[in-house]
């Protein structure tokens, strides 16, 4: 393994006021990845991306990003983040596709600035990266919500990250939405060369689909990306009870 | 035609509601698209103990609204974030603990102050030209940052927690944006009254939102239903002897509902 490391996670240990969360994490993530974090519901996946992110703070142990640690980081353009239940705004919020693909381009600074031509431009791209970038001037809340998914993914795109951070983005999508979906990952993973990692609770899938996986259970990484597919396997079966042992198989 | 304009206080009461008919809806915009509407109507009965407060000690009243709410609005600002769950009570608190003060400091001074009047409902006749210089110069600054922050407040209010992921320093973003809710709400009193100015955050912006198609649009369309309002509410409340905020606020409100109407007639046709 000689990809650049693009994550290091040692030691990390969480905590919500008294409830211990995560309890020693330790994680590397490498340019090209496509890593599949998996885990039943409450297991700390999204908290673990969170840390990752900087919206939460460690309570112990440490996270590099890009070789730096993660207080002294600030590159956060190199990052693409796609949250939890991002379809989940209000519906009736008066805002076109453009104007919350656009607003992401805040935080880049080798990105155009916002409201120029450049930065216009920026944005058409990002959405036909996507197969948005007929319905620009749309109202975000007139589309579908596969349509959505598809939009806020071009908004952590627009900034060109390196790595896409994705927490559980197919829930309440149909399944011909989701092919598509897939389909998009591998064109960034492949030929756009984005590292990705993606939250699921739904390993029947994202089993077949991703490089690599990473399973949480009760806070604790359970297996890691290096885990050999029997190892998983038999973790699964734990987590998840014996039905898992079918789904998981090389590609 | 046109004859109030020569007198002074109806050039001050016009200039004065053109200046609310930006700030308020541009406010409010945030304010309704946060479900946060009733951190105005909160903030204004505050304000409004702020001017008893001020009648009774011989302070200048509009300052002391201004001092009273800008606390008020730290002070939910700080408990928004403690007790995010308890939000809605928070405000309830401040609203009720704004008027209470407010009725007691108003019997206290034993006297009923035609000018309290004024605050209560809105009163056209009393803008003086030192509220008029405050309302300009405030106002402006409070136009200049919504300007200047508008995409940050967009992304904000669309999604906060992006918004933090893309550097935006939400949390100092937010405290300065509730000061200004407390500003434009002292800012307002004037014309539209207490009990009134948080409608006039509100209701126009329902309009604008009826309309836009794009937020940049929603939040023009916003204003010009506020400027629609405001200016012929305060003629109108000049030629029929009206308390201007209750005409303002019942013009803005027959303005929405002839787009609802509109907007009705035109789906079914
Ligand atoms: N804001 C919060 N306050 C307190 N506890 C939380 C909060 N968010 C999540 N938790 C707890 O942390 C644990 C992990 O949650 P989460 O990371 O969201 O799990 P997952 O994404 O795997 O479903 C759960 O037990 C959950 O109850
Ligand atoms: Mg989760």
């Amino acid at each position: 393994m000689n990809a650049e490391r693009l994550i290091s996670i040692s030691n990390l240990d969480f905590q919500y006021g008294k409830d211990l969360v995560l309890t020693n994490i330790n994680l590397d993530i490498h340019e090209g990845d496509y890593i599949g974090i998996v885990g039943p519901n409450g297991s700390g996946k999204s908290t673990l991306v969170k840390l990752i992110l900087g919206i939460l703070k460690p309570s112990g142990g440490c996270i590099e990003l890009f070789g730096k640690d993660i207080k002294d980081f600030n590159d956060w353009e190199r990052i693409g983040y796609v949250r939890q239940k991002a379809t989940s705004f209000n519906p009736g919020f008066p805002a076109t596709v453009e104007e919350v693909v656009g607003a992401n381009l805040y935080s880049g600074r080798s990105t155009p600035k916002p409201g120029t031509k450049k930065a216009r431009e920026r944005v058409n791209e990002v959405l036909s990266i996507v197969n948005m970038e007929k319905f620009g001037k749309r109202l975000i809340g007139n589309l579908s919500g596969g349509q959505q998914q598809r939009v806020f993914i071009a908004r952590a795109l627009i900034n060109s990250p390196q790595i896409l951070f994705l927490d559980e983005p197919t829930v309440g999508i149909d399944a011909d939405s989701q092919r598509d979906f897939y389909q998009l990952l591998e064109i960034f993973n492949q030929e756009m060369r984005i590292t990705i990692v993606m939250v699921s609770h739904d390993i029947g899938v994202i089993t077949q689909k991703v490089g690599r996986i990473v399973c949480m259970g009760d806070g604790k990484l359970l297996c890691h990306p290096n885990s050999s597919r029997s190892e998983i396997s038999s973790m699964l079966k734990k987590v998840y009870g014996n039905t898992m042992d079918l789904l998981i198989h090389d590609h | 035609m046109m004859e109030f304009l020569q007198y002074g206080f109806m050039q001050r009461a016009l200039m004065a509601g053109v200046i609310i008919g930006i700030l308020c809806p541009m406010i409010g915009i945030f304010l309704v698209l946060r479900r946060m509407s009733m951190i105005g109507n909160s903030l204004s009965h505050v304000a409004l103990s702020g001017v008893a407060a001020g009648m009774v000690s011989g302070i200048y009243p509009l300052a002391m609204a201004l001092a009273f709410s800008v606390a008020a609005a730290l002070g939910i600002e700080l408990l928004r974030k403690k007790y995010s769950e308890y939000a809605e009570l928070a405000m309830a608190v401040i609203l009720s603990a704004g008027l209470g003060i407010a009725v007691v400091l108003i019997s206290y001074a034993k006297s009923i102050n035609v000018d309290l009047f004024g605050y209560l409902f809105g009163n056209i006749v009393t803008v003086r030209s030192g509220d008029m210089m405050l309302i300009a110069v405030l106002g402006s600054l409070i136009i200049a940052f919504v300007g200047l922050n508008y995409r940050e407040l967009f992304y904000i209010t669309f999604d906060e927690e992006g918004a933090r992921i893309a550097g935006i320093p939400v949390k100092r973003v937010n405290l300065l944006f509730t000061v200004l809710i407390a500003m434009t709400i002292t800012l307002s009193m004037r014309i539209v009254g207490a009990l009134l100015v948080s409608s006039l955050m509100v209701i126009p912006v329902a309009t604008g939102i009826q309309l836009a198609k794009s937020f940049k649009q929603a939040t023009l369309l916003s204003v010009v239903a506020a400027e629609v309002a405001a200016v012929s509410g305060i003629i109108a409340s000049y030629y029929l002897e009206l308390a201007s905020g209750g005409t303002i606020v019942l013009l803005s409100v027959a303005l929405l509902m002839l787009v609802l109407g509109v907007k009705s007639l035109l789906r079914n046709i």
